[in-house]
């Protein structure tokens, strides 16, 4: 019995030194009356904070006006290369973040491969726009993050009971009645899950904002600007305003959740799909179909082809004179280019097994021995997940800059070991839920067969409960993996020159005009992690 | 000396809700039924005794040892899980594998395990792919391969279609038999607590309200509890009790095939209902206004809105 409260508490006080310890340290250190005078005076400051609450917002609109319509389509109506179309359109969730901007920047920038065209066939002396400002960080979220209410809906319409339609049918109501007043609150619990999960990833959001943003600042670019001018206690109030902004978000996000009870209710199947029939309207969604499918994945060409043009081989052509691997064969024979890949690698694999065992014992803990602090600890779990990444950035620089081992303070800041951790603290959440998740579908039966069978405490995880997990836990692991391997927001505040990620290496090669070399860790990015992510899929 | 003795064992989950004490005793090779109604404490006694549940006082004993400390992987005790609990990503030999120590006699203990449930030559088939009878099989020979000093099973046959119950517990019965092992089993239902126990225990509301062979509990049931539970039973109080014979303040249990219909004296009484069930009929015969008796009768005696008169043949009488 000693033993169990022990090990739970022991690990409570692990999680809440690694995720909430380093976060009240910076808002205790906020508290320094010039820097909240200088925050509260400013007129900087206030225009970042309300860009980025608006920035948010409309990422929630547009996103929710892509994937909703899609997802109806996909899900309702049958029509040649349906199922092709459908998963394709779901690849934007495999560009890590950084990458995505960069692959808008080579595609619609103004020295990308539309601007130009234009220019060609228009003779224009100039690029015909600018990608910078608020339209373009709207647009790349707008790219980015439809996924997430497609996904939603696709998943919530799959689970509404065809009977419920009939029966609205029955009744008397007509088709877009039915659609209001039935199949929208049924997906109401789905919708509001990717209202939150938008909201949240935008106001995190800084790739986007940090390249094209240019004079225009969000809270993320913010904090980072004030850093590098060096005015740390501003930084501290700046990211614990972004905080605030942020848990405000959740909790009143998580309100218009409503009942999840309510979808549970139907338990038949879902409608059958609609086959189009008639010759012109399935042509046209077809057509429209595939469209759409070119016009998402034109920033993954794009990447693919700004690979293969050698360093200073594409000046004023519309489109690039020479095509090689040239840069591929730069990335693996330079030593400083191979060395981030080598970084993010290890970096990424230590962070996410870190990440697996202590949900493992999360899990253990809370779903197995219910231990009296289950809520704790679970609550620890998902805090990560509420802050944005650029918080824990500045929360972990300040905690372990100063060496005070009382207060369980080292210096880690300029080693190698303040990435992995910043990744490890970040993607807590990501393996935790997952393996929560798992736990709870575990028959504690299981359990108990092997212990009656003979099996201790140790053979009964490694024999039985691991086995079973392994779909949770690699699940978990791989969105992990890949999230850590495409960091930017972390590591742009805490990277030192030798353990440099793949991401600072992308933004240092642009810098120096090395577009191919930039877009070739692009792909080796996205290619590694639609590799991983199909593994951790895979059951 | 009991083979396997509880010794007033009792757990308490809230000021309401206690299971205990109990004390019983099962000798070695016998076969006993935890019988109850949902809630009676059947199943949370057997987890006692598996180890699952940790009890706030009493003893569970072995041949004399105090096994109540013991964690159930060191306690011997085999289980077979009301789901069985074979592990998914294990075949079905792996599965009665996984109690055995690694060595040279492994293999062949698992084919002897797996011919005693009749599932030679099932080694190699994934447990997805077995009917709920082989599953169950399985499960039986998982426990029994280590050879335990006593086999628990939790409701062993409730996963199963009705069609397919009374084969496996004919099979249950034979494998049980076979090995002569020392066995506990909880269910609900009281064929299946007659036809597999040799002798029952009878729980509600977490307490053991008799322990005997399935006769003793039918023909003499302890406490009107039983009476009812057990068997189709009329409970007959005050006019009706008196009706029969009793006396005021006591309660008559009277079963349905007890009742006789005879020409001479007796209680007189009305068929309202009569439900044919081919060999035999079940009359409702109204006694007085209001009450109502269950009487098992030949197939062609009455039909409803008969006279008839009454008799009984046996009654048990309780405290009312």
């Amino acid at each position: 019995m000693r033993k169990r409260s022990s090990s739970g508490l022991l690990l409570t006080i692990l999680l809440a030194w690694l995720v909430l310890y380093p976060v009240l340290i910076v808002a205790a250190d906020a508290g320094h009356a010039s820097a909240i005078h200088a925050f509260v005076s400013r007129g900087t400051e206030w225009s970042a904070l309300w860009a980025s609450c608006w920035i948010s917002v409309l990422s929630v609109v547009l996103a929710a006006l892509i994937g909703i319509p899609l997802a109806f389509l996909f899900e309702w109506f049958e029509f040649p290369g349906r199922k092709l179309l459908g998963s394709l359109i779901a690849l934007p969730a495999v560009l890590p973040p950084l990458v995505g901007v960069i692959a808008f920047l080579f595609l619609y920038g103004e020295s990308g491969f539309v601007a130009r065209g234009l220019q060609y066939v228009l003779g224009f002396q100039q690029a015909p726009w600018r990608l910078q400002g608020a339209g373009a960080i709207l647009l790349v979220h707008a790219y980015s993050m439809y996924v997430y209410f497609y996904l939603f809906t696709r998943a919530g319409l799959a689970k509404v009971d065809a009977a419920m339609i009939e029966a609205a049918h029955a009744l008397g109501a007509g088709r877009w009645r039915t659609l209001f007043r039935v199949t929208l609150p049924l997906l109401r619990p789905s919708l509001a899950g990717a209202t939150l999960l938008t909201f949240m990833t935008a106001l995190g959001s800084f790739s986007a904002p940090y390249v094209f943003g240019g004079g225009f600042r969000v809270m993320p670019t913010q904090i980072v600007a004030s850093r590098l001018n060096g005015e740390d206690a501003l930084a501290m109030v700046e990211t614990v305003a972004l905080a605030l902004l942020a848990l405000i978000g959740l909790v009143v996000l998580r309100r218009t959740e409503g009942d999840a009870g309510v979808v549970s209710l139907g338990k038949g199947a879902a409608p059958q799909r609609r086959v189009i029939r008639t010759p012109l309207a399935r042509v046209t969604a077809t057509v429209t179909g595939w469209a759409l499918a070119v016009v998402l994945l034109l920033p993954h060409l794009t990447l693919i082809l700004v690979s293969l043009v050698p360093y200073a081989t594409w000046t004023t052509e519309a489109f690039p004179p020479v095509l090689n691997l040239d840069n591929y064969r730069r990335l693996l024979e330079e030593p400083t280019r191979l060395a981030p890949l080598v970084n993010s690698l290890w970096m990424a694999v230590v962070s996410t097994a870190g990440a697996v065992v202590l949900a493992l014992a999360a899990g253990w803990m809370v779903v197995r021995r219910r231990a009296r602090l289950s809520k704790i600890i679970e609550a620890l779990v998902a805090l990560p997940w509420a802050l944005p990444g650029t918080v824990f950035a500045i929360a972990l620089a300040t905690t372990f800059s100063v060496m005070k081992p009382l207060e369980a303070r080292w210096v880690l800041i300029g080693t190698a070991a303040i990435l992995p951790l910043a990744y490890l603290v970040r993607n807590i959440p990501v393996t935790g839920r997952a393996i929560l998740a798992g736990y709870r579908q575990l028959d504690p039966a299981f359990d108990e067969a092997a212990a009656s069978l003979g099996a201790g405490r140790w053979e009964t995880f490694r024999r039985v409960s691991l086995p079973l997990l392994s779909p949770a836990l690699m699940a978990g692991a791989s969105l992990a993996f890949v999230a850590a391997l495409g960091d930017f927001v972390t590591s742009v505040v805490l990277y030192t020159y030798d353990t440099r990620p793949i991401s600072m290496e992308i933004l240092s090669s642009l810098r120096l005009n090395e577009i191919g070399v930039a877009a070739a860790f692009g792909v080796v990015l996205m290619v590694v992690s639609a590799v991983v992510l199909a593994i951790g899929a895979r059951r | 000396m009991s083979f396997l003795s509880v010794d007033n064992l009792q757990v308490r989950f809230s000021d309401t809700v206690t299971v205990g004490p109990v004390s019983l005793g099962i000798e070695r090779g016998e076969v006993l039924a935890l019988l109850g109604p949902s809630g009676s404490g059947k199943t949370t006694l057997l987890r006692m005794l598996a180890g699952f549940e940790t009890p706030d006082s009493g003893r569970v004993l072995v041949e004399g040892e105090d096994v109540t400390g013991v964690p159930p992987a060191t306690r011997r005790f085999g289980m077979v899980f009301q789901h069985y609990a074979l592990f998914p990503h294990l075949n079905v030999g792996e599965n009665v594998a996984f109690g055995l120590a690694k060595g040279t006699e492994r293999d062949a203990q698992v084919v002897e395990a797996l011919g005693l449930v009749d599932l030679a030559g099932f080694e190699r088939r994934k447990v997805q792919e077995l009917s709920g009878g082989q599953q169950q099989r399985v499960a039986l020979a998982r426990a029994l391969a280590p050879h335990p000093r006593v086999l628990l099973l939790d409701e062993p046959l409730s996963n199963l279609d009705p069609s397919l119950r009374e084969r496996t517990r004919r099979e249950l019965r034979e494998v049980i038999g076979r090995v002569g092992i020392t066995t506990v089993f909880v269910t609900h239902e009281q064929e299946e607590a007659f036809d597999l126990g040799d002798r029952v225990a009878v729980l509600n509301a977490g307490t053991l309200e008799q322990l005997a062979t399935p006769d003793q509990v039918y023909d003499a049931p302890a406490s009107l509890f039983v009476a009812t539970f057990v068997g189709r039973a009329n409970v007959l109080k005050g006019s009706g009790a008196l009706a029969f014979g009793g006396e005021a303040g006591e309660a008559l249990v009277i079963r349905p095939e007890h009742f006789r219909l005879v020409t001479g004296p007796g209680v007189a009484g009305v068929v309202r209902e009569r439900r044919f069930t081919g060999a035999s009929a079940y009359l409702q015969v109204e006694i007085a206004s209001g009450v109502r008796v269950e009487v098992l009768a030949e197939p062609r005696s009455a039909q409803v809105g008969d006279q008839v008169t009454l008799a009984a043949a046996r009654k048990t009488v309780f405290p009312s």
